[in-house]
């Protein structure tokens, strides 16, 4: 039991718990959307007198907020204690084809050629994790919602509009992964 | 309990991204690449599960722990909105590996750089305010 918890956990395991955080939401009276948060911390920041987008009443947002201090303190733990330091088991062929762009095999969670301080400090690095960041948040917003809002409660609730959102998703990340990444890296 | 218990939700959301490696650039790598079924059968298995329990919440008018009724609310119909503003995400997804709850989830696990992509995020998300009605929608 403790070494099921402590390895990597299978999709089915995963994808069940997703779904019973979502509606476990449900009957808390709320809605699963992580993104909602990144529009929260603008208006906290002050911007809805020069924005109206961002005029509104985000103390009413306060338990998505709590839900994001809990997604950081889960990630802490999950890494520092229910971890048995086994490296992401990618496919034989995706290793091949990132090592061709210049990733190597996984040895952490994320590739030490974009997660790590030597490439977050130079400009190149600086420019490509805040503009990826950016197109998140500007498309996210875009959208109506990300992975949680659209892909996960949308598409549970059979609605047509995030279907389309995730076939945007998919348009837009097979055009980074095959035709901007190789250029990027 | 009226607001840890969002924040104990949230931990859970914390634990379950980083053990099923949803956090993973490489994992994202791997989807759009469709090289494996692991990040295809966390979302399916999701939606399923997540579709059962919508339609029985709708079918037996279930109540939230308060009392009052679970309600879904239908998103306005668009296509150039949910199409374009898709690909845009679409792409940052891509490139950093990262949707917006995962930034958050990598940041807490000890990748710190995680700041710039959220600032980006930030930003991202102020200027969607400052374009929106300029914006097909």
């Amino acid at each position: 039991m403790i070494d099921a918890i402590l390895a990597p956990w299978p999709w089915y395991t995963s994808g069940a718990v997703i779904a019973g955080i979502m509606i476990l939401l449900l009957f808390f009276g709320k809605s699963f959307g992580f993104s909602a948060n990144l529009r929260t911390m603008c208006s906290m920041a002050g911007v809805g007198n020069k924005v109206s987008f961002f005029k509104f009443d985000w103390k009413k947002q306060t338990w998505n907020l709590l839900f994001l201090v809990g997604a950081v303190i889960g990630g802490f733990i999950a890494n520092n204690y229910l971890s048995d330091g086994s490296t992401v088991a990618i496919s034989e062929n995706t290793i091949r084809d990132l090592n061709a762009i210049g990733i190597s095999a996984p040895t952490e969670v994320q590739p030490t050629e974009i997660f790590s301080w030597e490439f977050a400090k130079t400009p190149k690095g600086i420019l490509f994790l805040v503009l990826g960041g950016f197109l998140v948040g500007f498309g996210a917003r875009y959208a109506g919602g990300c992975t949680s809002g659209h892909a996960i409660s949308g598409i549970s609730d059979l609605q047509i509009p995030s279907i389309i959102a995730v076939v945007g998703f998919f348009i837009g990340g097979l055009l980074m992964t095959f035709v901007f990444l190789p250029i990027l890296l | 309990m009226k607001l840890l218990k969002f924040i104990l939700a949230g931990i859970v959301f914390g634990i379950v991204m980083t053990k099923s490696e949803a956090i993973s650039w490489f994992r994202i790598q791997e989807m759009f690449r469709f090289q494996s079924f692991h990040m295809y059968g966390i979302i399916i298995t999701a939606i399923v599960i997540g579709a059962i329990a919508v339609q029985l919440i709708k079918r037996f008018k279930i109540r939230d722990i308060n009392g009052n009724p679970i309600i879904f609310n239908p998103k306005d119909m668009s296509i150039p909105r949910y199409l374009i503003g898709g690909t845009i995400f679409g792409l940052g997804w891509a490139m950093t590996g990262a949707c917006p709850g995962p930034m958050f989830v990598n940041f807490g696990y000890g990748y710190g750089m995680m700041l710039l992509i959220i600032l980006g995020a930030l930003f991202g998300t102020f200027m969607y305010g400052v374009l929106r009605t300029k914006l097909p929608h």
